[in-house]
């Protein structure tokens, strides 16, 4: 009986496993189980866990959020587009635009401090992905997506786009500063 | 059987092929290997583009051209490729005529025409949307409406499939139940019926809503259903090509299973736990809930997980059985030793075997546990991930079988029997560094689907490490090794069915393309020597679980150096 001819009078699932395979098995299950509880221990004992807090919003109702807090907290403007550099309170709500193809405005943060940062997309769907550390949350429109973030380390920061937004999708390029 | 007219039998393997079926199988697999061609020159377009030094494409083409890399050969090459495993597995396994022949036509009239019309939307009507075309992102309604085709076409090959057991069972051609291969077409075939389903879940309102009869497409809910759709068909590919690996044992080696029941329960694991294994593809989105994220992923994805691993075991361990009970039984790997490594079957199936299982199936897990996706999500990553699985894994598996297929099918040799030998390692080892440089490229943060990672016409440019941008030059070098194996094999198939040394209807092959089974005396005297007959893939096994543990560790290190989430 080869894996291509029927069992004939034999049936399968009455058939004895050996006793060297049925340890094989049990290692891979104790295996399972080890891959399933790391996930719940670190939703105990580790730091980077997503924020599931999630509203629906508008383009429009973003917009205007956003745009209260660029008015309010601007320090300064950066680059040749003149972006509104923003720094906002320590521990307070930070919103962030994704859409063709900006990452707006650019944030100034506190190492060690924890902000509530908001994700939103205009349009399409977008990635935010921050590097070098090299963090990656998807970005969709419709869903303001509420995550806190706690920056480690002082320095600058870029946020590019990692999920194809059509033809400018490349230079779709943010930054944040982390200031001691 | 009331037609047995219609049934030959193969001179060399002893098949019994009903000639239907043979043309169905004929005409799927050479739209298969086409559709590969295509798609893979594309990817060749991609590849060389994503080489620093290089940059082969503008930005649109080279988003067209993903995009239609990405259908091709993802859909096109491997689901025409699947029909004709299913029609092998119930027609030609189970000696059964094929049911409806006509329909089944009328089914892959309906694939060639959805995969022509998608590719013209593609490259004529502006749909550089990627395979996954995200909504609100649209695409010309063609485009959706091909690939609705498409999968009408691939769901009657699946009925015909089921059709054909049915017949097999009343006009009673096996006795018993079906063999391990059928079984294991059959979970692929159920899979693929889920699969469709959801697949018309979503392209139908995308396509409704490009004719303008839908106003809106909630961008999550599109998420969910896809990904319900584009995981569970890499769960038919794993079905269809872990069949193919059982039954390459048995050509090869006259292997039989070492349990029958191990193996079958862990296909029906495929089965039970398809449904809701798409959020490992959702666990940085908004809205989904982190119970649903680990439920989902450990019931559900580890269940799969923990299944292949055990055909990773029974299928090697079977070989190593089968060949020690015919004498090959000296030290540790004797009887891996002398294995046909020459034969491009058996070397394709092996490339497969450990490129799913060391390369596809520890990093699968590791981007499908909650937090870790964070560090990896849309990275390059990914695609370096399933270019180990659904290539190494189930295209080489394919590549394999059609190597054995085209002299029982054809009635044609290969040609050029050396070049034969070689593509496999050719493209076993060009996709192996594809793979593992677009994985390291990934881990440094280069993202997929990204036409320029040195930002030279960026606003507020970022620039990646050094070492990040040496890997994706790397990785060009092996997509040109890879591309040319590539097309070694597309060359030596299509060059062997139009030029390879012609055989008559009962003319055998000049070289063997099955050997005879390995008895169950043979078998009960390699019992009375030892009590493990596996020791060699044991040791090799070992490895694996070691290699998977530290890789999957060492990654938590990575993600707990990242920023604070809570
Ligand atoms: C000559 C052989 C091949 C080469 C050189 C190649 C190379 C590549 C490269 C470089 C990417 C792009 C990564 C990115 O920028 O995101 C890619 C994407 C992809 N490849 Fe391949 N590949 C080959 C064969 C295959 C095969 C045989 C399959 C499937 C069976 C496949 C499936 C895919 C898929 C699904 C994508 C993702 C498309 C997307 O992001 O929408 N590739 N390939
Ligand atoms: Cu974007
Ligand atoms: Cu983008």
């Amino acid at each position: 009986m080869t894996s291509i001819t029927p069992t004939g009078k034999r049936i399968w699932w009455n058939e004895p496993i050996e006793k060297g395979e049925l340890i094989w098995i049990g290692i891979i299950v104790i295996w399972g189980i080890v891959l399933t509880v790391m996930m719940p221990a670190w939703h105990l004992y580790g730091e980077q866990n997503l924020s599931t807090e999630t509203y629906r919003t508008t383009p429009a109702m973003y917009q205007e959020k956003t745009q209260k807090m660029v008015d309010q907290y601007t320090i300064r403007t950066e680059g040749t587009r003149q972006f509104p550099v923003v720094a906002p309170p320590v521990g307070s709500d930070v919103y962030l635009i994704a859409r063709l193809w900006d990452w707006w405005p650019i944030l100034e943060l506190k190492e060690g401090q924890t902000y509530r940062l908001h994700l939103n997309s205009m349009d399409w769907n977008h990635g935010f992905s921050l590097q070098p550390v090299n963090l990656n949350i998807q970005v969709l429109p419709g869903y303001e997506h509420v995550i806190n973030v706690t920056p480690n380390k002082t320095g600058e920061y870029s946020i590019i786009c990692n999920e194809y937004c059509g033809i400018g999708h490349h230079n779709m390029v943010g930054k944040i500063h982390v200031i001691k | 059987m009331s037609n047995s007219s219609e049934f030959r039998t193969c001179p060399d393997t002893g098949l019994h092929i009903d000639r239907p079926a043979e043309k169905l199988m004929k005409a799927n697999a050479v739209a298969a290997v086409v559709f590969l061609l295509v798609g893979g020159v594309m990817g060749l377009g991609v590849g060389l583009t994503r080489w620093p030094e290089v940059h082969l494409l503008g930005a649109q083409n080279f988003y067209t051209t993903l995009t239609g890399h990405g259908i091709n050969v993802l859909i096109f090459w491997i689901i025409f490729f699947e029909i004709a495993v299913l029609y092998f597995c119930s027609s030609t396994v189970l000696r059964c005529r094929l049911a409806m022949p006509k329909v089944a036509w009328g089914g892959f009239a309906l694939m060639i025409v959805g995969a022509l019309m998608n590719n013209f939307a593609v490259w004529k009507l502006n749909s550089a949307v990627m395979m996954t075309s995200y909504a609100p992102m649209p695409a010309h309604w063609s485009f959706y409406l091909g690939l609705i085709l498409f999968a009408v076409g691939a769901l009657v090959g699946c009925f015909i499939f089921l059709g054909t057991l049915v017949i097999a069972q009343k006009e009673k051609t096996y006795e018993g139940s079906i063999p391990l291969v059928a079984f294991g077409a059959l979970t692929a075939c159920i899979i693929a019926v889920f699969t469709i389903v959801s697949g018309a879940l979503v392209l139908l309102p995308t396509f409704l809503w490009q004719l303008g009869l839908i106003s809106t497409i909630d961008p999550g809910v599109y998420r969910l259903i896809w990904w319900a759709f584009g995981h569970s068909s890499q769960q038919i590919n794993v079905c269809a090509h872990v069949s193919i690996w059982y039954l390459v044992g048995t050509i090869m080696f006259g292997a039989r299973p070492l349990s029958e029941k191990v193996s079958r329960f862990a296909f029906l694991l495929y089965i039970a736990v398809l449904q809701v294994a798409s959020a490992h593809h959702l666990l940085v989105d908004p809205g989904v809930s982190a119970e649903w994220k680990m439920f989902n992923t450990s019931y559900a994805m580890y269940l799969a997980v923990m299944a292949s691993m055990v055909h990773g075991l029974t299928v090697p361990g079977a070989m190593e059985a089968a060949q020690r009970a015919r004498g090959y039984n000296n030290g540790l790997f004797e009887w891996l030793r002398k294995a046909p490594w020459g034969n491009p079957t058996f070397s394709s199936t092996m490339i497969s075997l450990f490129g799913f299982g060391f390369l596809g199936g520890i990093t699968g897990v590791m981007m499908g546990t909650e937090q870790l996706n964070l560090i990896i999500h849309n990275t390059i990553y990914v695609p370096g991930h399933f270019h180990a699985t659904v290539v190494l894994g189930t295209t080489m598996a394919f590549m394999g079988i059609t190597y054995w297929l085209v002299p029982i099918l054809f009635r044609r040799e290969l040609i050029l029997m050396p070049l034969c030998k070689l593509q496999p390692y050719i493209f076993g080892l060009g996709m192996t560094g594809v793979s593992l440089f677009m994985m390291g490229a990934g881990t440094m943060g280069i993202p997929r689907r990204h036409w320029d990672a040195t930002f030279a016409d960026t606003s507020m440019p970022y620039e990646f490490a050094a070492s990040a941008m040496s890997l994706m030059s790397l990785n060009g070098l092996s997509v040109v090794l890879a591309g040319l194996g590539g097309a070694m094999f597309c060359l030596l198939i299509v060059g062997s069915l139009l030029f390879g040394k012609k055989l008559g209807e009962n003319e055998k092959c000049s070289y063997p393309l099955i050997v005879d089974a390995v008895t169950d005396e043979q078998y009960d005297a390699l019992h009375k020597t030892t009590k493990n007959t596996i020791p060699g893939t044991m040791v090799l096994y070992t490895v694996f679980l070691l290699a998977f543990a530290l890789y999957y560790f060492i990654n938590w290190k990575y993600l707990a150096e990242t920023w604070g989430l809570s």
